[in-house]
């Protein structure tokens, strides 16, 4: 036998090669079990993209389906909370071209905004507080609610069940800690004679230079 | 001399100091009014602890600092509080932020305050408590609050103190003509930084070379003290913490970590001054020298400034010419900020108010599109890549800005000032970083919000499962109830109706117990049919005689009422027998 093989170098090579297929596919088997990994990444990757809103303009009950959804080939661009950005995101996660948000599901808020019950109006229907996909209204039976702001995620799924209209989604008021600069207008697109006042504006923000 | 190190990049701007170094450090007059604003440092703004109407005496506490990161503010004079509300402060948005406006009384007086003469022996612990309760922030730029930064901790050592005179923006002299009046108390407050950080093995002084004055000044107090004035070639940014760090040591922070993580501690020279202040003669952080320059003013010099003094007061005391000027900037011409308007009041980190000519600082130019020069990226103290990171900003592609390290960036303007294409880069980078952290903040909050939500789910399906299993546990409950009474206890199934009427009128009679009770309710039974039989036929009888319909109902109630009452009459009977 071992002088048949020695005798044969194609069969020898043969004999070779499958030797090392075999142990390779074991190999990878026992790797694919062993390492198993539980869920869909892929899901959890789009889930970490979207805003977590949880408002449900998409038409799915809360971001994560809508992860579902997208990784099984849903469009993408149902998101208005999450908007462009959120779109670009995840188009480039899934390298797909980035389409515009769908205006059929909402249109993308330039401020972020926050619930706010107008309490001496509030009769204590806790309908709000059934709505709230995050829980961030507080409140019980024939009580006053009211909204802790810094847990609303601005989804307004409380606005509508509200039997007398006292909540109201007020824009997030810019404070001194989150103020920004501007990106300046992109270069060369304004030359000396142009708008004097643009220019004399512009300089009261870039101190820098 | 010890031997220095050269950073990458730097500027050479025109200095412009020697203008406001003709005269010595001036006071002002008290100005009317004062407006301390609440948070003039890195960390928490401060709690104001008086109430409008109240008089306050110079050196009072009027606001309490919230929490560690945070300082007390001090009232720079006697007065009455006249307001706490929201006013324009120095900041490039031009936004309102809290402060607490102080009537003066003209008369200054200070509040009982006393200094420790031996600070040798006092506990660190106890300076520092005195540098936090002085309200003093780092006076050189950020205002991060000194006692914080000279207490990194047992497990970071520090073995070098570094005191940071470089002054190397142009125009400011804040720091220079204080060395050169004040030296002697600027040692003694080195001294006391050297107490708290345990001596460290060395201190050094940093200085530029274009302040000769300042560093013939410090000469003979520092002799035998063991501090080494290090001087090295003028530059823009030496003045830089890192940049300062790396020329003296010749060591580089990495990006992400302080000095204290090298062992080492950073102080602006204007703040050893403050901290003898504070400790020798008890007085807190309420003025500072502050450079008053630009050829829009007549007056080039240094004043004593009281915090809260309004920048116009300033302005009006060195015969400013509004119509020349260009714009009022806060700071120096590379890192300064235009002010919004003249009302916004001087605070602890006011190194400059610099009030420049049009044809000393003109309207920026229009910028012109990018060509690639890359003299940005050769002005970079900091070795990063402007143009890139510019590239990126306009792109908004956060991933490569944070990996081409933005966040190293000093915002010094070194590239924007040597940018032949007039690019403001400095504000691409502010936006982005800004952008950036917003991002960050957004990703919490939406991951805090998914821990809610999916919370939510996980209660609302658990409220569901426990409602079926009460729902099925009733119904399980309910079954075997009807289940119960055809058990072996009643041989007989209780189908009829009528069944169950005996069974309920023997349960009554089994009641009632005595013979004598069952007469008495049977007489009454009695009683009362024959009550009933009465009307009955009364109505019987109407009824026939007006023809009604009803008859045969009535009678057919009037037989029944009469044989209730002879059966009620048999019972009794035989009850009776």
């Amino acid at each position: 036998m071992i002088e048949l093989i020695a005798q044969n170098p194609i069969l020898a090579a043969l004999i070779a090669l499958v030797g090392l297929a075999i142990i390779f596919g074991a190999l990878l088997g026992f790797a694919a079990e062993k390492f198993k990994v539980e869920g869909n990444p892929i899901v959890e990757q789009i889930d970490e993209l979207l805003p977590q809103t949880q408002c449900g303009q998409c038409g799915f009950p809360g971001c994560r389906p809508y992860a579902e959804s997208i990784a099984n080939g849903d469009a993408i661009n149902k998101c208005p909370p999450g908007g462009q950005a959120t779109i670009n995101a995840i188009a480039s996660l899934l390298d797909v071209p980035a389409p515009e948000l769908d205006e059929e599901h909402g249109q993308e808020s330039p401020v972020r905004t926050v619930a706010y019950i107008r309490e001496d109006e509030c009769i204590g229907c806790t309908k709000c507080i059934q709505a709230c996909p995050v829980d961030a209204i507080l409140g019980a039976a024939k009580l006053m609610h009211t909204v802790i702001a810094d847990e609303c995620t601005g989804c307004d799924l409380c606005v509508e069940p509200c039997p007398v209209d006292c909540i109201d989604m007020l824009p997030v008021a810019e404070t001194l800690t989150d103020w920004s600069w501007s990106i300046p207008k992109k270069p060369g697109q304004l030359i000396a004679t142009d708008t004097r006042g643009e220019l004399s504006h512009a300089h009261t923000q870039g101190g820098g230079a | 001399m010890s031997q220095t190190w050269v950073t990458p990049g730097g500027v050479h701007p025109p200095e412009n100091k020697h203008q406001s170094l003709t005269q010595s450090i001036g006071v002002l007059p008290l100005p009317e009014k004062l407006v301390v604003p609440l948070n003039q440092h890195i960390g928490a703004p401060a709690i104001p602890c008086v109430e409008v109407g109240q008089k306050v005496l110079k050196g009072e506490v009027i606001a309490k600092a919230a929490g560690t990161v945070s300082i007390p503010m001090h009232a720079p004079s006697s007065g009455v509080v006249s307001a706490i509300e929201h006013r324009p402060i120095a900041h490039a948005s031009g936004m309102l932020a809290p402060c607490i406006e102080i009537t003066t009384d003209g008369e200054d007086r200070w509040i009982a305050h006393e200094g420790v003469d031996d600070y040798e022996h006092l506990a660190p612990r106890k300076l520092l408590e005195i540098i936090a309760n002085a309200g003093i922030s780092g006076m050189g730029g950020a205002g991060f609050p000194s006692a914080v930064k000279l207490n990194p901790g047992r497990q970071r050592p520090i073995l070098t103190l570094i005191v940071n005179a470089t002054e190397c923006e142009p125009y400011i002299t804040a720091d220079d003509s204080a060395i050169r009046e004040r030296a002697a108390e600027i040692v003694e407050g080195i001294k006391i930084l050297s107490a708290i950080l345990d001596h460290p093995d060395n201190i050094f002084i940093g200085i530029e070379d274009n302040k000769p004055e300042a560093i013939e000044a410090l000469a003979p107090h520092v002799e035998g003290t063991g501090i080494s004035v290090v001087s090295f070639p003028t530059k823009y940014p030496s003045g830089g913490e890192k940049q300062l760090i790396y020329i003296l040591t010749g060591k580089e922070i990495p990006s992400g970590k302080l000095p204290a993580d090298l062992g080492m501690v950073c102080i602006n020279i204007g703040t050893t001054y403050a901290i003898k202040r504070a400790v020798v003669n008890g007085e807190p952080l309420i003025s500072r020298v502050t450079t008053v320059t630009g050829d829009a003013v007549g007056v080039q010099r240094n004043y004593e400034t009281l915090i809260g003094t309004p920048v116009s007061h300033l302005l009006a005391h060195s015969a400013f010419d509004e119509k020349a000027c260009s714009r009022v900037i806060m700071g120096g011409p590379m890192m300064g900020f235009t002010l919004p308007s003249a009302d916004v009041p001087i605070v602890k980190t006011t190194n400059c108010i610099l009030a420049p000519s049009y044809a000393e600082i003109p309207d920026d130019e229009p910028a012109q599109p990018c060509i690639r020069c890359g003299m940005c990226a050769e002005a970079c103290p900091v070795s990063l890549l402007p143009q890139q990171l510019f590239w990126y900003s306009q792109a908004q592609d956060h991933e490569r800005l944070e990996a081409h390290n933005l966040f190293d960036c000093i915002e010094c303007g070194a590239c924007s000032y040597v940018c032949p294409s007039n690019i403001p880069l400095v504000q691409y980078y502010r936006a982005s970083k800004s952008e950036i952290r917003k991002a960050r903040a957004e990703k919490v909050k939406s991951d805090h919000a998914r821990e809610r939500f999916e919370f939510h789910k996980l209660r609302m399906e658990q409220a569901e499962r426990e409602k079926e299993e009460k729902r099925t546990a009733r119904r399980e409950a309910a079954l075997q109830a009807s289940a119960a009474p055809s058990n072996p206890s009643s041989s007989v199934p209780s189908s009829s109706a009528a069944d169950i009427i005996a069974a309920a009128q023997a349960r009554a009679a089994a009641k009632q117990a005595t013979p004598e009770q069952q007469q008495a309710q049977l007489e009454r039974t009695i009683a009362a049919a024959e009550q009933r039989l009465i009307v009955a036929e009364q109505k019987l009888a109407e009824a026939i005689e007006k023809g009604s319909a009803n008859q045969s109902v009535l009678s057919a109630a009037v037989e029944n009422t009469r044989q209730k009452l002879e059966q009620a009459k048999a019972k009794l009977a035989e009850l009776t027998a």
